[in-house]
């Protein structure tokens, strides 16, 4: 798992990149009450605003990680925003993107340096 | 942080695990390891501990209860004169254009009035109270006194079990109570729309008896999160974001907290700032009205929210003034101000969101039924 300083994870699956936001990122939020996420199919750049999460103190975006398309979101999470604060590392993950530069996956932390990054 | 005031249980709420922000110039907890949604949902079926210290208390006295009444009509539109000794109403100061400048309650002890002001507005109020009183009016801010309000159907009988002249109280109704030793003033009410206390206290026992408190069955400590999505669901004005200097209680729809006597053709009617303009409003209706605002969607609305009355293109046709997640309600709630067409419960208006526009209905307020020991 690589973790970016925007305190996404990203984790590779079938030659793909699942992502989600970390376990500190869920206990900055709080109660996570809705979320909207990407349409399946749109082409992203790196930075880019594609999911909107709000929890019950206010709203935040997270950003396209790196360049790449959309192959699968989480619809899951429209119902139950919950598990984002319940399980962010694992069944609350967000969307699924293929990577159109892996270069830019280079810069990101492992879990040791994320752990050092938010001490 | 070294800016910043604290109230007396600043070390208990750090010791707690609070998250303290800074809050109309105090470090105040936002919220406990808990978290926001548990809070808020414990205060709904529990007991739920909230230090409301920041806000101002201050008492006035005079020559009599009289004197004291009649000078404080001069500087808000209630019928101060016609409290019952133990009992507290809600007030607003006004301004000559008929914009609220705060809410606040008061309530009569004995000969002399006690008021409770918001923590942002507290320096403004005092100053207005002693520039807008009489000198024989004694204006004191009891800046040694802590306040805490318990709030939740599980406080009664906390409070009861503590001291059974509680049981007696009834909503709106002030008393001294003695509370694990300590002596306390306490109301009957809250900002919540759950039954409760607030409980005024010597600040250098303030930490004691809170500490006492919480030992208590089902008591929690609630922080200012909390606060937010309840007084919100209970449908309760937030100064500053729901009414402010340049609304006024027509339009909030805080007409009821305005008694008739001090309306035109009562008996003491006017009188206070801004009353010519507050008559004509209730004479002619505000052109704009603060309503209840419930978005279809999961999308929380939150304040700023521009509405419009249709779904493309239209007119903006008012705004969120507060709005967010209701716990209670599991969706989203707000508030805000529409014109007037579109301030009948049942309207559809859109608000827009990241630049789309999302259905919301106007609706009745509270959100959810206020549970008060009437």
């Amino acid at each position: 798992m690589k973790f970016t300083e925007e305190h996404e994870w990203l984790r590779e699956e079938d030659g793909v990149m699942v992502v989600g936001i970390t376990t500190h990122a869920a206990e900055q939020l709080g109660d996570v009450v809705f979320i909207e996420l990407p349409e399946e199919g749109t082409t992203v750049s790196k930075d880019d605003e594609v999911v909107v999460i709000e929890s019950v103190k206010a709203a935040s975006d997270i950003l396209a990680p790196v360049d790449g398309e959309i192959v699968e979101v989480n619809s899951a999470l429209a119902d139950n925003p919950g598990a984002v604060n319940d399980d962010p590392q694992g069944e609350a993950w967000f969307f699924k993107m293929s990577v159109s530069d892996a270069g830019q996956m280079d810069e990101f932390m492992d879990e040791a340096a994320y752990q050092q990054f938010i001490a | 942080m070294s800016d910043l005031a604290i109230t007396p249980l600043y070390d208990l709420h750090v010791e707690l695990r609070a998250k303290m922000v800074p809050f109309a110039g105090y470090s105040m907890p936002v919220q406990y390891p808990m978290g926001v949604l548990k809070e808020h949902l414990h205060t709904r079926s529990a007991a739920g501990l909230f230090d409301v210290s920041h806000m101002g208390q201050v008492m006035l006295s005079g020559p009599s209860w009289e004197a004291v009444a009649l000078a404080f009509e001069r500087l808000v539109p209630m019928d101060v004169l016609g409290l019952a000794d133990g009992r507290q109403r809600y007030g607003l100061f006004t301004n000559e254009a008929g914009g609220i400048e705060d809410d606040l309650m008061f309530a009569r002890r004995g000969e002399e009035l006690f008021v409770v002001v918001n923590a942002a507005c507290k320096a403004a109020d005092i100053a207005r109270m002693r520039a807008g009183l009489p000198e024989e009016i004694i204006v004191t801010e009891l800046a040694d006194r802590a306040l805490i309000a318990l709030q939740g159907p599980g406080v009664a009988a906390v409070v009861e079990d503590l001291d059974p002249r509680a049981a007696e109280m009834r909503f709106m109704d002030v008393a001294d109570l003695s509370l694990c030793g300590h002596a306390v003033w306490a109301s009957r009410s809250g900002y919540t729309g759950e039954d409760g206390f607030e409980i005024s206290v010597a600040a250098d026992e303030a930490e004691t008896l809170v500490r006492s408190l919480l030992e208590q069955r089902d008591v929690a400590p609630i922080g200012l999160g909390a606060r937010d999505s309840l007084r919100l669901e209970a449908g309760l004005c937030l100064y500053g974001h729901d009414i402010d200097s340049e609304i006024g209680p027509v339009e909030a729809g805080l007409t009821w907290a305005i008694q008739k006597v001090r309306r035109a053709g009562g008996a003491r009617a006017g009188g206070y700032p801004g009353a010519d303009v507050i008559d004509q409003l209730f004479e002619q209706g505000a052109a704009r009205r603060r309503v209840g605002l419930r978005p279809e969607g999961r999308a929380p609305m939150r304040e700023g929210v521009q509405l419009y009355d249709a779904a493309e293109g239209g007119a903006q046709i008012g705004n969120v003034t507060s709005g967010g997640y209701g716990p209670s309600v599991e969706g989203p709630v707000a508030m805000g101000y529409v014109t007037r067409p579109q301030a009948e419960v049942g309207t559809r208006v859109w608000g827009e969101v990241r630049g789309k526009r999302l259905p919301v209905d106007v609706v009745p307020l509270p959100f959810v039924p206020a549970n008060f020991k009437r």
